[in-house]
């Protein structure tokens, strides 16, 4: 029986691998030698010492400029940025500096660096501590992006985030943390099948992989077999195992939790559209956010974010769609 | 580290002669064509450059800004590299990728350059933060102007540096105009200076027109950070002959300001200054006349050079 640990103890298990297997790790960010919001980096400072896990001030803007610098003078950093929210304040540095320098150097620079960040709707935070932003990231060459759904992929992922030459936003949701799950060592390339089916493709990534399979178990009792694919990276993109997928269903279903105009789901609908255009029974349907703010009122939130029942009902109109499941 | 003999002192002639040379050629492609983009020249402000960068070793980091061929130059890049560079050409140092904005000569220790002003400041806290954390006693300067004394992200590093007690040297180029605006309109600090004092971090003011006063606090900075007492802040007081870029009539400026500063010229200066110390005047004309034709044949091979295949357009956006 494989231990189960919480996402956030699984974050915290490949953050002590990585600064046991390479002295050029180092963990910087806000408060990180007491732990941080949620305990990720509770105990490395008294493990590793202080010259390697360091508090800053919150100076977000320099914290990543400074990062970036290590990062290209042989440092392998990873930064913990408190909430996505506050990314805003580095863009410079993360996007006109760490993605770009391998590129503007004409590949003289590298920056292996790796930014944790969590966010998503979990608590009625409000506008400023409850945003998926990925699309910002993604949109950026010379940036990866990973946003893990399980505590088994947390800590390879992450692993794998540190040991690459790139900048790696490493996108953690808060409403993840406390789930529990066993630790595997199985690569973690790339997008995975977490529910296989036939009639309909679902992909998401992060915390709603969790919803999409939720939906996937109610379409089941109307006998609609949904196949759910958990993308884990968000750039580079597996496209390649989304349109297997979705060649063999005809359908598609592209969920996340981030505002849905000009996110990832458009990104998806497209290629699909564009590269299994005749194989599609039906248009490739996207759920996600309204394009509005998070509002803090639980009533507000709780309208605001889609879940479950978006999924369930956007994947049901598909069906509509094509010869029914035999 | 101490006081150059007279030959050392010739040696940082030559270093300024190569940069002036090298700026004024880069003006003149320009205005031919052979060059094109938003090209930032530094003429006026060699002893800043070579000041500073004649206090490092070869192994210690600089990070420049928008206007940093002298940086680059000072720190020792090729200049073949650099004039190819400029001119958009794959053998310069970043493929053509970089431009005139964003050098990067790491094998001379000259990281990177940025386009963002303020940028680059944050940047060498990383690289001194790499020489504290590994114990390789580098020194990391960081170049940039007084534009750049308003920005936040200055202001954060200047506390960050003085907290960690990290081995950077700040040198703030203040040459009175940010962009196309004077400094007294951007704020009412009179002595950039003050901004360093307040974070605890010791400050020296120096005449950019005498390169060894540069130098001079320049030795001492370094020498303060290399045994971990930390950053230290040095304003270069300089000026830019020309405008803010290449093409900027800088009609917002009075002539006679100009002319006042092309007596303080820290080349003719220093010249001067080396012919009253015993130098030859024929050697001291042939470091001119050695820079000019170093500089003429970089150009040529510059001009002649091809340019990036179009494919190069979507390489290196990953490191692989």
């Amino acid at each position: 029986m494989t231990a189960e640990l919480r996402f956030i103890d699984a974050i915290h298990a490949g953050l002590q691998a990585s600064l046991a297997a390479d002295d050029a790790v180092v963990v910087i960010g806000e408060d990180v030698t007491y732990g941080g919001p949620f305990g990720a980096t509770k105990g490395l400072a008294d493990e590793f010492g202080r010259h390697r896990v360091r508090d800053t001030p919150i100076s977000e803007a320099t914290v990543m400029g400074m990062v970036t610098g290590a990062a290209l003078t042989g440092l392998r950093p990873v930064v913990e940025v408190m909430f996505v929210d506050f990314i805003t304040l580095a863009m410079d540095q993360l996007v006109n500096h760490a993605a770009k320098l391998h590129f503007m150097s004409g590949g003289q620079l590298r920056v292996p660096l790796t930014v944790r960040v969590q966010g998503g709707v979990r608590g009625r935070f409000g506008a400023h501590h409850s945003q998926s932003l990925e699309s910002w990231f993604t949109h950026t060459p010379g940036l990866k992006v990973v946003a893990p759904a399980f505590p088994g992929d947390a800590k390879p992922l992450l692993a794998a985030a540190i040991a690459n030459d790139n900048p790696v936003v490493y996108l953690e949701h808060r409403g993840l943390y406390w789930d529990k799950g066993p630790l595997h060592d199985d690569p973690v390339d790339g997008a995975v099948v977490r529910r296989p089916g036939t009639d309909v493709t679902v992909v998401s990534y992060s915390k709603m992989v969790h919803s999409a399979l939720a939906a996937a178990d109610r379409l089941a009792d109307s006998g609609v077999e949904a196949e759910v694919i958990d993308l884990r990276w968000l750039a580079p993109l597996d496209t390649a195992t989304v349109l297997e997928s979705v060649a063999k269903t005809g359908r598609a279903v592209v969920a996340h939790e981030a505002v849905a105009r000009g996110g990832l789901g458009a990104e998806l609908a497209a290629t699909i559209q564009r590269e299994v255009f005749t194989e599609l029974v039906a248009p490739v349907e996207r759920v996600g956010a309204a394009f509005a703010p998070v509002a803090a009122a639980a009533a507000l939130e709780d309208a605001f974010l889609p879940g479950v029942d978006e999924i369930e009902r956007a994947a049901g109109s598909l069906m509509a769609f094509g010869p029914p499941p035999p | 580290m101490s006081e150059l003999d007279l030959a050392g002192r010739v040696e940082l002639l030559e270093r300024m002669w190569l940069i002036r040379a090298f700026e004024e050629k880069v003006s003149e492609l320009f205005a031919r064509g052979q060059v094109v983009g938003l090209i930032h020249l530094g003429i006026g402000s060699e002893g800043s450059a070579v000041g500073v960068c004649s206090a490092l070793r070869s192994d210690d980091y600089v990070f420049g800004n928008h206007r940093s061929h002298a940086h680059a130059i000072a720190k020792g890049a090729d200049v073949d590299r650099l004039m190819a560079e400029i001119a958009g050409k794959a053998s310069g140092y970043c493929k053509g990728k970089g431009g005139s904005m964003h050098i990067a000569a790491p094998e001379v220790g000259f990281v990177t350059a940025t386009g963002v002003v303020g940028g680059n400041v944050a940047l060498a806290l990383g690289a001194a933060l790499t020489s504290v954390t590994t114990q390789d006693n580098r020194v990391s300067v960081a170049f940039f102007g007084d534009g750049a004394g308003q920005s936040g992200s200055l202001h954060e590093s200047l506390n960050l540096a003085a907290l960690w007690k990290l081995p950077v040297v700040f040198v703030c180029e203040n040459n009175g105009y940010a962009e196309f605006s004077p400094l007294s309109a951007h704020t009412v600090v009179e002595r950039l200076t003050d901004y360093a004092s307040v974070y605890s971090i010791p400050t020296v003011t120096v005449d950019g027109g005498d390169v060894m006063e540069v130098r001079r606090a320049a030795v001492s900075a370094v020498a303060r950070a290399r045994a971990g007492e930390g950053p230290m802040f040095i304003e270069v007081l300089t000026h830019r002959l020309r405008g803010h870029y290449e093409g900027d009539p800088a009609a917002y400026r009075e002539l006679s300001e100009r002319e006042e500063w092309t007596v303080r010229d820290p080349v003719a200066r220093f010249r001067a200054e080396l012919e009253g110390a015993g130098v030859a005047a024929d050697t001291i004309a042939a470091t001119e006349a050695a820079a000019r034709s170093r500089i003429a044949s970089a150009a040529e091979s510059a001009v002649a050079a091809p340019g990036p295949d179009p494919e190069e357009a979507t390489t290196d956006v990953y490191a692989v």
